[in-house]
C-alpha cells in the first residue's frame, strides 16, 4: 500500500540544478548577472525562465517607487521545536542570511501601469518557498489590505508546498489562506494569481488556484504531487510535460501562459478590466 | 511534570472564558465544559513509542471506515454518486441520511475492506472527481439547510498523472473554499489518517474532532523521513518530530475535541466506536444549532484564520 503522501515537498529542486545558476539548463547559454537582470532572468536564446527573486519580481512589475512593503516584522517561530538533521531554527537563520528576507513571501502596496494593487510575491530561495505560519499570515493580511483599500490582490507563487518543519500548523495554512481569499472574494475585489516555477503541493491546493484569473509562466511545474512521487507510486510513464503550465492550459486548469516580459502589461490590462483605482 | 506551554495557553483560554460576561449563556458554558474536559487530556503527552503506536492504530486494517460508521449511525441513508462531470470516485463517499431524525449530509474518504475493494477505492486516496463529488454534496446541504458531517480518513490525495491533469490541487482548494462558504453547520472528524491536503479538503468545519488514535499531519511520517532524513525508514523518528497525534493537535488548537475510542482502539469494537463517535457528533451539532448562517460562516473563517504561530 502506498503510504507515502507526497502532497508536500520542500527543499527539493524539481529539476536537476544547472551546473551554474547563470547557465541555462535547457540550452546551456551562459549569462552574466547584469545580462540576466536586463532580460528579467529569461534566457534570450531559448526562452527558459530562470527562478526570479521576490524583490526582483516586484521591481519588474511595480511602477518605479510605488511599492511599499507591509508586515516586514513577521518572523517564523519554531512551534514544534523541530529537529531533523538540523534544527528548524538553524534552517530559518540560514535562509534569512542567504536571501535577506524574513520569510518566503513579500507583501505590500504598489501600482502597475498606474493602477493600484496589493502584491504578495513568493521567493523560492527561502526554504523552497515553503508555506508556514508567516506565509499564511502574510497572504491573509494581503487579502485584507486589498479588500480594505478596494483594489485587486496579485499573488505570484513559487513554492514547494507546506513547510514540514511546522507540522500540522503548516497544513492549517491551507484553510487559513482559503478563508482569507473567500473574505476577499466577498469584498468584491479580485485575486489574480501568477504561478511561477514551481507552484506545487499546499500552495497549489489553496490560494494559488482560487484566483479570479489564473496565469502561469512558461514551463512552470504546477502539480499537487511532484513528478518523482507520482512515478514512484503509480509506476506510470509520465508525459514529458507532466504537471507543466502547458499541460495545465491544455486541460483547462488555467487561463493563460504569460512569458515574463509580457507579465507587467498583462497584469496592467487585468487591473484596468477590474477597474483598479488609479 | 510541569504544565506545557500549550496547556498553560489552554488554561488561560479557559480562564478568559470563565471571566467573560456571560452573554453567550448556555453555549458558552458548553464550551467551558468542553475545554475543561479537554485540558484533562493534555497531561497525557504521548511518548515517541505511543505516537508510533497511534500511527499504527490509525492505519489498522480492521479499523472502522466511513461506511462502517454510516451503517451504524444513519437511518434512510442514500448515497450520492458521481461528480456530474467525469466519473464516480470510490475513494470518496457522499450521501445523506437521518441522524436522530434530522437530515444530515455526510462526506468522507473510504478505504476498502478487501483487496479488490481497496484497489478500486485507491486505499482512500481521492482523485479530483472525488473532491468534486464532495463539493456537490456540500452544496446540496447548503441549499437545503442540512448540516454537513465529514469523516476524514486518507493517506492523502491520489498522486496520479490523470489526477494532476484533472486539477488535483485546484479541486482540493475549491473544496475548502466551498466549506468556507457554507451557511449550514459543519462538523469534521478525523477517524483514521488525516493525510495532508487530501484531508484538509473536507475538514474546514465549524468543529473539528479527532478520534484518540487517529493521526493528522502535513505529510506522512514516511514522506517526511524520505525528504528530511533521506530515508523513509526513519518514519518513527519523523513522527516523533512532528507529532501527528490527537493530543498534540488539541494543544495547538488545530482540533476542538478528542473523541474516545473503545479500549485498545476502534477496531476492537466497531459498534461501541460508532456510539462514541455518534455522541460526539450530536453534541457538536447541537452546540452549533441556532447560530445564524452568516455567523457560522464568519466564525468558521475566523477560527482557521487564527491558526499559526509567528513572532
Amino acid at each position: 500500500m502506498a503510504k507515502i503522501d507526497v502532497s508536500v515537498e520542500t527543499n527539493d529542486q524539481p529539476s536537476p540544478p544547472a551546473s551554474h545558476p547563470n547557465t541555462c539548463p535547457s540550452c546551456h547559454s551562459h549569462y552574466r548577472d547584469d545580462e540576466l537582470e536586463r532580460s528579467l532572468w529569461v534566457c534570450e536564446q531559448c526562452g527558459h525562465h530562470f527562478p526570479m527573486r521576490a524583490r526582483a519580481r516586484i521591481s519588474s512589475l511595480a511602477d518605479p517607487g510605488s511599492f511599499s512593503e507591509e508586515a516586514t516584522e513577521l518572523h517564523s517561530e519554531d512551534p514544534l521545536g523541530f529537529f531533523d538533521l538540523r534544527p528548524y531554527t538553524d534552517r530559518l537563520a540560514e535562509a534569512e542570511m542567504k536571501t535577506g528576507l524574513a520569510d518566503a513571501m513579500v507583501i505590500g502596496r504598489g501600482a502597475i501601469e498606474g493602477r493600484q494593487c496589493e502584491l504578495a510575491v513568493m521567493d523560492f530561495a527561502f526554504m523552497g518557498g515553503s508555506m508556514g505560519s508567516v506565509v499564511g499570515e502574510k497572504l491573509s493580511r494581503a487579502c485584507d489590505a486589498a479588500a480594505e483599500a478596494g483594489m485587486p490582490l496579485i499573488a505570484v507563487t513559487s513554492s514547494g508546498g507546506a513547510r514540514m518543519q511546522e507540522g500540522i500548523l503548516a497544513l492549517m495554512q491551507l484553510p487559513k489562506t482559503v478563508a482569507a481569499v473567500e473574505d476577499l472574494h466577498d469584498s468584491g475585489h479580485a485575486l489574480l494569481c501568477v504561478m511561477a516555477h514551481p507552484t506545487t503541493g499546499g500552495v497549489l491546493a489553496s490560494f494559488a488556484t482560487l484566483g479570479d484569473v489564473l496565469l502561469a509562466e512558461p514551463n512552470a511545474l504546477m502539480s499537487f504531487a511532484g513528478p518523482r512521487v507520482v512515478q514512484e507510486i503509480t509506476r506510470e510513464k509520465l508525459p514529458d510535460d507532466f504537471g507543466r503550465a502547458e499541460q495545465n492550459l491544455r486541460y483547462g486548469q488555467i487561463d493563460a501562459i504569460v512569458p515574463r516580459p509580457e507579465l507587467r502589461s498583462t497584469l496592467g490590462r487585468l487591473l484596468r478590466l477590474f477597474d483598479a483605482p488609479e | 511534570m510541569p504544565p506545557s506551554e500549550h496547556e498553560l495557553r489552554l488554561r488561560e483560554r479557559l480562564g478568559r472564558l470563565r471571566n467573560l460576561p456571560l452573554v453567550g449563556g448556555a453555549r458558552l458554558s458548553g464550551e467551558l465544559e468542553r475545554l475543561q474536559r479537554q485540558i484533562e487530556r493534555i497531561g497525557e503527552e504521548a511518548t515517541d513509542e505511543e505516537i508510533w503506536r497511534k500511527v499504527e492504530l490509525a492505519r489498522h486494517e480492521e479499523r472502522p471506515y466511513t461506511l462502517d460508521y454510516v451503517e451504524r449511525l444513519f437511518e434512510d441513508w442514500f448515497e450520492l454518486r458521481g461528480d456530474r462531470a467525469l466519473g464516480d470516485d470510490g475513494a470518496m463517499v457522499a450521501g445523506f441520511g437521518k441522524l436522530d431524525g434530522r437530515t444530515v449530509v455526510l462526506v468522507g474518504q473510504q478505504k476498502g475492506r478487501d483487496i479488490h475493494d481497496r484497489v478500486s477505492r485507491r486505499f482512500g486516496m481521492p482523485n479530483p472527481e472525488g473532491y468534486r463529488k464532495a463539493w456537490h454534496a456540500m452544496e446540496l446541504a447548503n441549499r437545503h439547510g442540512f448540516p454537513v458531517i465529514s469523516l476524514v480518513d486518507t493517506p492523502g490525495a491520489y498522486p496520479g498523472v490523470v489526477a494532476e491533469q484533472h486539477g488535483q490541487g485546484a479541486a482540493i482548494a475549491r473544496s475548502q473554499a466551498i466549506m468556507a462558504r457554507l451557511t449550514v453547520p459543519a462538523v469534521a472528524c478525523v477517524i483514521g489518517e488525516g493525510g495532508s491536503g487530501g484531508a484538509i479538503a473536507i475538514a474546514l468545519a465549524d468543529r473539528v474532532l479527532m478520534q484518540e488514535n487517529a493521526i493528522y499531519s502535513v505529510i506522512s511520517p514516511e514522506g517526511c523521513a524520505a525528504i528530511l532524513w533521506r530515508d523513509a525508514g526513519q518514519a518513527k523518528k519523523a513522527a516523533a518530530a512532528f507529532r501527528p497525534d490527537a493530543v498534540h493537535c488539541l494543544e495547538l488548537g488545530v482540533i476542538d475535541e478528542i473523541v474516545s475510542e473503545p479500549v485498545g482502539g476502534a477496531h476492537i469494537d466497531h459498534d461501541l466506536a460508532a456510539r462514541m463517535l455518534g455522541q460526539a457528533l450530536r453534541t457538536s451539532l447541537s452546540e452549533l444549532d441556532g447560530i445564524a448562517g452568516d455567523d457560522l460562516r464568519r466564525r468558521r473563517r475566523a477560527r482557521f484564520r487564527s491558526l499559526g504561530v509567528f513572532a
